[in-house]
């Protein structure tokens, strides 16, 4: 059963194609990682995906719904942590979190009893009080995947959850990413190929706007003779044969 | 629901900036004591009390502009906007949340002015009230020009276009520093095809209890209001439609 299907799903701008017939399918649970150079068409994916862009044509199911026909019960299931960290500065931890909670649709009780939930599952105890633009890079990184799951989502976007953190936030956000796999589907865009090997059941390398290939990291290595993941990566988003 | 929800975050955020409330409130009751001690000291009435209340409760208005476009514009140099855009909040939830909270504000930052106004010899009269009503208005042009130039520019640029330059437009061309009348010409014309001078003479007449002169005022305040409002509202529809907030 796919969690998603995307059918020729195209993003054209004036000059410019950014999604070029996308043709994916991603399995219930799984955590799916879209790899790229910038301007390879990731984050333009991703928006189409969560319903924040209209395809200019082709179309994408998630569980059911159809974000071109039925794009406000896609977002009812979905949430997303966008690429830039996105919290509310002047708010508190819990207040950022309530307000989430809030805005899909949970009464004041439940949205207080979830922030609760995710203060503890991602350690925010200690600063739930405080500020968010108070937190740290790593902590408001903490903070804006917990917005995104208060929502209890059945598919989850991540956008480059890690970039800009050192080694150990990075490190620890890995955990917290790693104990949702299997319960929700996770799509993922990162930089760091360590971190698509480390993460993903299944990744897809993306160039030029079009979808080069697709596999386990193992899978694609074997594709390409490379010697590394990051080798058959570069192989991949840098060739122009369709590979898949 | 969700919209109040959103919209008692974007209280939260205005109220809890240091800055908002010193501008917002500290800034034009300092220029109305400054000119109330000048006006005092000179025995001409260049700075009558009945002309400062509502000239300098407009002109506290037009910091309100200021305060929602830097909400937005920050809200959108964040990504804080496509994390809202991705949730079940609809365009006109969005467009609410960001206006119904800046209202209150308005509301409580002219009565704020108008109360020091009272200690500073304004006749404490039920025409007070009246004048917060026909600043309405004014309240709804400014917020919609915030919201305006808070959709189409980013965090600095607003700063600059409501931080410098419309809050001197609307204090030259509102008829409180000077009568626009000695001046005349083609500044007075000018002063009188923009809202802020009609706001202030609304105002005006409200406080003095010339009910007839308010409406002619008070339309074109409400023409101007309804027009900007219009017109951010459908840039803010269109941007989010394309995903370019």
């Amino acid at each position: 059963m796919y969690a998603i299907e995307t059918r020729n799903l195209t993003k054209k701008y004036k000059n410019t194609v950014a999604v070029d017939n996308l043709n994916l399918t991603i399995h219930k649970g799984e955590l799916f990682s879209l790899l790229g150079v910038n301007g390879a068409g990731k984050t333009t994916t991703i928006k189409m995906l969560s319903c924040v862009l209209s395809p200019t044509s082709g179309d994408a199911v998630l569980l059911d719904d159809s974000i071109v026909s039925n794009p406000h019960a896609v977002k009812e299931k979905i949430n997303i942590s966008p690429q830039e960290t996105a919290v509310a500065r002047n708010l508190s931890v819990r207040e950022n979190l309530e307000l989430i909670a809030g805005i899909y649709g949970k009464d004041k009780k439940a949205a207080h009893d979830k922030a609760n939930t995710m203060i503890d599952l991602f350690g925010l105890t200690e600063v739930a009080k405080n500020k968010a633009k108070t937190l740290s890079g790593g902590m408001q990184r903490r903070l804006s995947i917990a917005m995104a799951l208060i929502s209890e989502p059945k598919v989850l976007f991540l956008d480059e959850p890690t970039l800009g953190l050192d080694v150990l936030a990075r490190r620890e956000l890995w955990t917290a990413i790693k104990e949702l796999k299997g319960k929700i589907t996770i799509i993922l865009t990162t930089h760091y190929m360590e971190e698509a090997e480390a993460l993903s059941d299944r990744i897809g390398i993306m160039a030029k706007g079009k979808l080069k290939a697709v596999g386990t990291a193992a899978e694609l290595i074997t594709q390409t003779n490379a010697k590394s993941f990051e080798d058959a990566f570069v192989i991949l988003a840098a060739g122009t044969e369709e590979t898949i | 629901m969700k919209t109040m929800i959103f919209a008692s975050r974007n209280q939260k955020e205005l109220l809890r900036d240091p800055l908002n409330l010193a501008f917002a409130l500290g800034f034009p009751l300092v220029v109305l004591l400054l000119l109330s001690a000048l006006g005092a000291n000179i025995p001409a009435t260049i700075f009558p009390i009945t002309t400062l209340a509502p000239g300098m409760a407009v002109f506290g208005l037009s910091f309100i502009s200021l305060f929602s476009g830097m909400l937005i514009a920050k809200d959108r140099s964040t990504s804080f906007i496509v994390r809202l855009m991705a949730s079940p909040l609809t365009a006109m939830g969005f467009i609410c949340g960001y206006i119904v909270p800046l209202i209150p504000l308005a509301v409580g930052q002219s009565i704020i002015c108008l109360a020091a106004s009272v200690f500073l010899g304004l006749e404490l009269s039920v025409n007070i009230l009246l004048v917060l009503v026909v600043l309405l208005p004014a309240a709804l042009l400014f917020i919609g020009i915030g919201l305006l130039v808070g959709t189409l520019l980013n965090d600095k640029q607003v700063g600059g276009v409501c931080g410098a330059l419309l809050t001197n437009l609307s204090a030259w061309l509102s008829g409180t520093w000077f009568d626009l009348n000695l001046v005349g010409g083609a500044f007075k014309t000018i002063a009188y095809l923009l809202p802020f001078a009609h706001a202030v003479d609304a105002g005006k007449a409200a406080l003095a209890g010339d009910y007839a002169s308010i409406v002619p005022h008070l339309l074109w305040v409400i023409g101007y209001a309804v027009v900007i409002l219009a017109i951010a509202i459908l840039v803010f529809r269109a941007k989010m439609k394309n995903a370019t907030l």
